[in-house]
């Protein structure tokens, strides 16, 4: 039944910042709603015209096709050192380094410590739904214990393969990072505290504050292979007990 | 007049059921019929009960939800 | 003119670079090349440019490819196993199509090897190094105040063809000290626009720096282009140096220091009444496939002499083919050839 909109004001829709291309993402994939986030940060400051996204390997390795913003596509793992090179040749721009599991922590290990520790002025966007997606699911450094995955078939064993790392907890201990938060999608509630927090990320950015770091849980339904409702379930029973949610730093 | 509405661009809907399940009205619902990428699209099974809340379009993925809502008039 | 001042090849080209117009330099420390990284840090920061000592050549090669995208003269310098780290990075910047100086001051290998001067990154600097299709523009330096000259020169070819371009040194050239008349810096307006960087899509279409596309139909067309610019690069960058080979019954053909070595035993050759001559390839690639087959047309042989196990030779082979005789002679593990090592091959081959 379409309901006479005439006598209503349109309260939601697309942030300007987004391109209109169809996500590529799977059917209920926290990175669309991350994606939306952004692009509504990008719009509530203005700041689109001087964004630079830089888009990782893995699942978003297509985030510059996202953003009316310049993009540059980074090798796995290396996105914090590009987004320094990009914000040191122009410190104007606003640049955001967008990474998953494995780019951010994994490969990308020494290079998300570094830039962090130099405190460069830049946002960082750690998505972490403890799987490889765009490979087809193999073990993250974030996976949990007896997490099954294509490379722990039989379920993540510590002995082998060490525990889940709580990065964002780690980037709290260096002196430089202005702000490192864990946040969550799964329901309103904390879809609406992400969008706080990644505001304030990028506004620490705009106002010079220095490096700030939103690690978000997310889920990976197909990996996971779980129905998108029972993944973030997953995550409000499950994950946020290995991952706990919250402001680890906030200097600002 | 229900004092909300939404509209669902059904060709970037995947079918996820994120927005059922966050819809605290139980306005919506899979509609059964498929969009060109084979996915089971979702529609309001129960418009009047619509508060334009925005819980949809907020998680759904997509940004395949629009949202209208009832505009406030002064009462004098 | 300036004035000469004694330096050494490491800062000469470090100075190079900032006049040059190098506006951003990250890189990580590694011997031999530790003074060209000292030069960058003391004297970026106070011209109000960027220097980062990255935490892995891994990290500087990226830090390069960021700042490329935005369109500004960037570089860094590392010795072999640094450049082996960075052949990922390498292969990035040139099918992105992005501007970029890349030192190599050479060092002994492979593995750890020492820290002595060599030539065995030949290979990894010509043929690829690097996954893909591609190729780098690589100048050999072969004096102190040719490091200068070649450096200036690599910033402009970068641009000129949006293109990673290798300074190929060693390390011997990296230490030694001669005297320079460094060049002058060049006015910042005459380093082209740049309408493809990311400098902030307000007013227009977003730029993105990409070296991906899923359909191999796209890919292919990406690939085929830069072949095209490549061969451009090869109709018109192509640079060797030929001494006294009109007459010659034997070339040296050599590069870099071993260059240098043998342009002394030309003239001690000669003297003996050899009839020797030299041909010194200053683009390892783009490689002067084509001067050095009519040079060999004209000789009985050309002798090849490399601090490798002969990389270099392979291209001389390549060149020559059957026209003349192509024996090698080589030093690895960092040991230079003496001026008298080379003679007796020549005395050898000569006869």
């Amino acid at each position: 039944m379409q309901v006479e909109t005439t006598s209503m004001v349109k309260v939601f829709s697309r942030p300007q910042s987004l391109t209109d291309s169809k996500s590529t993402y799977c059917p209920g994939c926290h990175h669309g709603i991350l994606t939306r986030i952004i692009g509504k940060t990008l719009d509530e400051l203005d700041i689109a015209g001087r964004a630079v996204c830089i888009a990782p390997v893995g699942c978003a390795v297509f985030a510059y096709s996202w953003y009316r913003s310049d993009a540059v596509q980074a090798a796995h793992g290396r996105a914090s050192a590009v987004a320094t090179g990009v914000k040191r040749a122009d410190p104007n721009l606003i640049v955001f380094a967008y990474q998953g599991d494995g780019d951010f922590a994994s490969i990308g290990t020494a290079e998300s410590i570094h830039a962090a520790n130099r405190g460069e002025n830049i946002t960082v966007i750690f998505v972490n739904n403890q799987v490889y997606g765009m490979t087809g699911g193999e073990m993250a450094p974030t996976s949990l214990v007896d997490q099954k995955t294509t490379t722990s078939p039989t379920g993540r064993d510590p002995k082998q393969a060490g525990y889940p790392i709580r990065f964002s907890e780690m980037i709290a201990q260096l002196d430089a990072p202005a702000y490192v938060t864990r946040q969550a999608l799964f329901d309103t509630r904390r879809i609406l505290d992400a969008e706080k927090a990644i505001k304030k990320a990028f506004e620490n950015q705009v106002n010079g504050k220095g490096y700030s770091l939103v690690e978000v849980l997310s889920t990976c339904p197909t990996n996971w292979r779980m129905s998108p409702v029972a993944s973030n379930q997953h995550i409000a029973d499950v994950v946020t007990e290995v991952f706990p949610l919250g402001d680890l730093v906030d200097r600002r | 007049m229900p004092r909300g509405t939404v509209q669902i661009d059904k060709e970037r809907c995947k079918g996820c059921g994120l927005c059922i399940s966050a819809c605290p009205q139980q306005v919506l619902g899979f509609s059964g019929e498929l969009n060109h990428s084979g996915y089971n699209v979702v529609h309001m099974e129960h418009p009047s009960a619509c508060v334009g809340c925005a819980f949809c379009a907020m998680t759904c993925p997509d940004i395949a939800i629009e949202v209208y809502r009832q505009k406030v008039s002064a009462q004098s | 003119m300036g004035k000469r001042v004694l330096l050494r090849g490491n800062e000469v080209i470090a100075e190079a670079a900032i006049r040059a117009g190098c506006q951003c330099y990250f890189a990580y420390p590694i011997t031999p090349q530790a003074e060209l990284l000292e030069h960058m840090a003391r004297n970026m920061p106070r011209l109000g440019r960027t220097f980062v000592q990255a935490e892995s050549e891994i990290a500087a090669i990226s830090m390069v490819y960021g700042a490329a995208s935005v369109g500004v003269r960037t570089m860094t310098s590392s010795s072999s196993p640094g450049i082996s780290l960075k052949q990922e990075g390498i292969s990035y910047l040139a099918g992105s199509n992005l501007p970029s100086v890349i030192v190599n001051v050479v060092r002994g290998g492979p593995g750890l090897g020492d820290i002595a001067p060599s030539q065995c990154d030949y290979f990894q600097a010509t043929k690829g190094g690097g996954h893909g299709d591609y190729h780098m523009i690589v100048l050999a330096p072969s004096t102190v105040p040719e490091a200068g000259e070649l450096t200036m020169l690599a910033f402009e070819l970068a641009d000129q063809y949006r293109t990673p371009v290798m300074i190929l040194a060693d390390g011997l050239l990296g230490q030694m000290m001669e005297p320079v008349e460094l060049p002058e810096p060049i006015d910042p307006a005459s380093i082209p626009a740049k309408p493809w960087a990311t400098t902030g899509a307000d007013g227009r279409d977003p730029n993105i720096i990409l070296s991906f596309d899923l359909d191999p139909e796209v890919l292919k067309r990406m690939n085929l282009d830069l072949q095209e610019k490549y061969r451009r690069i090869e109709d018109n960058e192509i640079r060797y140096e030929e001494t006294m080979t009109e007459d010659a019954d034997l070339i040296i053909a050599a590069y870099g220091t071993t260059a240098r070595i043998a342009k002394t035993v030309v003239k001690q050759a000669r003297s003996e009444g050899i009839k020797v001559g030299l041909f010194r390839p200053i683009t390892a690639w783009p490689f002067p496939y084509e001067a050095l087959r009519e040079l060999a047309s004209q000789v009985s042989t050309v002798l090849t002499v490399e601090m490798s196990a002969g990389q270099m030779w392979e291209d001389v082979r390549l060149a020559v083919a059957e026209r003349a005789a192509t024996p090698f002679y080589g030093e690895m593990g960092g040991v230079v050839p003496t001026p008298r090592d080379i003679l007796n091959e020549v005395r050898k081959h000569a006869g």
